[in-house]
């Protein structure tokens, strides 16, 4: 399932991954946008350009140093720490759900939820001023009592796809977790 | 129900032969531990088994088969069906590798769906999840199937020391089956720990017996060794010493982690003095230092009395009440003169008493760092003397002109109650009343000027005496050792785990591959950091600024000791 017209709440385009390994287990992946190389441009000239004019303006060279390094070192915490490249949900009847999240300098951020903590996958709603978002969450069973819900975990955050594209990973999961 | 079997990466390429593991009935998984090889005597591995369950609390059965098929070894297949009749068993597992393919399959006597998890049997027996759950393994509480498994791992420690090249009856397949490995270094360092850590036991004896004779236990003793920080810091190193040096060996996960997070920050500790010490003695620098203080002393005293004759004058062109500012600077202007008498008297021992006192930094920079605080505490005692008599006379003041206040107003402070009441006072009482509130409330901004001024002197002291004490906390609590494992060996600390599916095909059940998810860097932090006495504002900044305004004396740092007092 890889649809062009998918799109995220802001109505820039993603990419949806959906691949079947077997009837226990399924892997979604959601990419978000990549980063562009025109925003690159633009902040990087953009710095330098205000660097310069305080370089003019006070003739010290370590002006232009410091834009530099700033400018890399920017660089390089952004992709590495808030990029997300990719997002995807790996999920294995009986044995569990595998959220990760893979940003843009290649770094993998995985965390893995035992069957027997998740009560179930369901879509919500939330309102935020003036738009309703809709985000696919995981409900975590209380340890004490198995009727009640400890904890909400929501899903895609990075990339927030919009409600077509979550019913399909909705249906996806129900179909596992229906199995076990 | 889907069953799940936790095969190790090792067995992967094992010959054929009888999968030895343990059920996790709840969870209908397996755990597979070993292989033991064909040929083998049935008695001979019962009694093999027997033998390692009463040594672990592990339930070690024969889950099943496994085959590789070789050349000449056609007859295997049929064989290994017919074992299952030997050994007793609730369900039978027949694994085999299916050369050519890179998956292995499976046949199953039930039609049921299965999973295979691999994983890799060293770094699991190795690692530990956190939380750290101690003790749960003697509960009965539902266990989640992942620690299980862990568990069930690192309990089969027995199961791993025989290698192929025993000579015994058996032949077994797991992570260790090419040979035990140990190191001459680390066999050597932990026989000859044992006297050391027997003499150093003796030594934190003998230590905390002469710190407890009566004559040390003095309340004036006392009280003064638990206002220096050097005394503080002296009984907690005696103390993690005594943890570091029990003979007896850390049972459990967090004991061995707070051990050897204790041990590397003790070195590291001694380390950074002796580079100190190396620094300090050489070139004389000791005897600059010395030659330095007492101008220092001079300089800092000059600046004070000038400060003093500034507020004697008209400070910031403010009008004050001649009489009274008079009085209180001569009485400061007084106490420095002293002071600076008292520092001339010491002058010539100066240079020894550093010298002494800076061969205590061998003992640690933690120790040299106290030092340093409470000299600069008993350089600046003039400073803290000046801010609580200050203080004082601008708390009285304070005190007295709330109270007129009300008078004044026809009130007064009901102290049964707590709280205010009107009453009604005669004549001469309001008169006097008035008088002395006029009298105080004119001549407060002298008194609120010197408040000010030496308040402000006793906080630069008190922020520099705080950041050392930072410094402190953090060379004795951070985890070191707790940290290193993360950055080296990242997959002894665990999160929980992460899975990668491997090849799949039709008609084989699914592969995966379980790694290791190593904890965060703050969480490494979070639990492994050692407890001390933290350092850490006693009121937040309202009530802080509160106590300010009324005059009561400020103890910005609050200790916190680890014994409950």
């Amino acid at each position: 399932m890889a649809d062009d017209s998918l799109t995220d709440i802001y109505g820039n385009r993603i990419g949806v991954a959906c691949r079947c390994h077997s009837d226990l287990c399924r892997e979604v992946t959601v990419s978000g946008p990549k980063l562009s190389l025109r925003s690159v441009l633009v902040y990087t000239c953009g710095v330098w350009l205000l660097a310069y004019a305080a370089f003019c303006c006070t003739e010290n060279t370590a002006v232009l140093s410091c834009a530099i390094i700033l400018t890399l070192v920017g660089l390089m915490v952004y992709i590495h720490f808030f990029k997300v490249d990719h997002e995807s949900l790996l999920i294995i009847g009986s044995l569990g759900v595998q959220l990760s999240s893979s940003y843009a300098s290649g770094r993998e951020c995985t965390s893995f939820i035992e069957m027997s903590k998740i009560k179930d996958v369901v879509i919500n709603e939330a309102v935020y001023m003036h738009r309703v978002i809709y985000y696919l969450c995981i409900l975590i069973k209380d340890p004490a009592d198995p009727h009640a819900v400890s904890s909400v975990l929501p899903l895609f955050q990075s990339s927030k796809p919009r409600l077509k594209c979550l019913i399909e990973v909705y249906k996806t999961c129900q179909e596992i977790l229906a199995q076990s | 129900m889907v069953l799940k079997i936790f095969f190790p990466q090792c067995c992967t390429t094992a010959d054929s032969g009888l999968l030895v593991g343990c059920w996790i009935p709840d969870q209908d998984s397996a755990v597979v531990l070993a292989v033991v090889h064909y040929p083998f005597i049935p008695g001979q591995v019962k009694r093999y088994l027997t033998e390692i369950r009463s040594q672990t609390d592990v339930d070690l059965t024969v889950l099943g088969s496994w085959s590789m098929p070789k050349e000449g070894q056609e007859g295997m297949d049929s064989f290994l069906k017919d074992l299952s009749t030997i050994f007793p068993h609730s369900r039978w597992l027949q694994l085999s590798r299916e050369i050519g393919k890179r998956g292995e399959g499976s046949v199953r006597d039930e039609n049921e769906k299965v999973i295979i998890v691999h994983y890799d049997q060293r770094k699991v027996m190795l690692s530990q999840l956190h939380p750290v759950q101690e003790g749960v393994s003697h509960s009965k509480m539902e266990q989640s199937a992942l620690r299980a498994v862990f568990h069930t791992v690192a309990q089969s420690h027995p199961l791993f020391f025989i290698d192929k090249y025993d000579d015994g009856p058996l032949k077994l397949t797991h992570w260790q089956s090419e040979g035990r490995e140990a190191s001459i270094i680390a066999e050597l360092v932990k026989q000859g720990s044992v006297p050391v850590c027997k003499l150093l036991t003796w030594m934190l004896s003998l230590w905390s017996w002469l710190g407890s004779i009566r004559l040390l236990n003095v309340p004036p003793v006392r009280f003064i060794s638990s206002k220096l920080s050097t005394c503080v810091q002296l009984g907690y190193r005696t103390e993690h010493l005594q943890t570091v040096s029990s003979t007896r060996k850390a049972t459990e996960h967090m004991e061995f982690m707070r051990k050897a997070n204790i041990f590397v920050s003790f070195l590291l500790d001694m380390a950074l003095g002796l580079l100190l010490i190396a620094w300090l003695y050489r070139e004389n620098r000791i005897g600059k230092l010395a030659s330095t203080l007492v101008p220092v002393a001079d300089h800092v005293a000059k600046e004070l009395r000038e400060l003093l004759e500034w507020l004697m004058g008209a400070p910031a062109g403010l009008k004050m009440n001649r009489a009274l500012d008079q009085v209180l600077g001569r009485f400061f202007i007084y106490h420095i003169h002293l002071w600076i008498s008292y520092i001339h008297l010491m002058s010539p021992f100066i240079e020894m008493i550093l010298w002494y006192v800076g061969l205590s930094a061998c003992l640690g920079l933690t120790f040299a760092l106290s030092v340093l605080s409470d000299m600069v505490a008993l350089l600046t005692f003039h400073i803290y003397c000046f801010y609580v008599y200050g203080a004082r006379l601008y708390c009285l003041k304070i005190y007295g002109l709330s109270s007129l206040w009300r008078l004044f107003r026809g009130k007064k402070w009901n102290v049964l109650r707590q709280r205010v009441d009107s009453c009604s006072y005669d004549m001469d009482q309001l008169f006097i009343g008035t008088l002395l509130f006029t009298i105080l409330l004119f001549l407060l901004p002298t008194t609120a000027l010197y408040y000010l001024v030496f308040t402000l002197l006793r906080l630069v002291v008190v922020l520099f005496q705080g950041l050392i004490h930072l410094a402190v906390d953090l060379l004795n609590s951070f985890p070191l050792f707790a940290m290193g494992l993360r950055v080296c060996r990242p997959y002894r600390l665990a999160e929980g785990v992460k899975f990668r599916v491997l090849c799949e095909e039709e008609g084989t059940p699914l592969h995966l591959m379980m790694e290791i998810n190593p904890i965060k860097v703050s969480a490494v932090l979070q639990y492994y950091r050692t407890p001390t006495y933290s350092c850490y504002p006693r009121d937040s900044w309202m009530a802080l600024c509160k106590k300010l305004f009324v005059g009561e004396l400020i103890y910005p740092w609050k200790h916190k000791t680890t014994k409950t007092d």
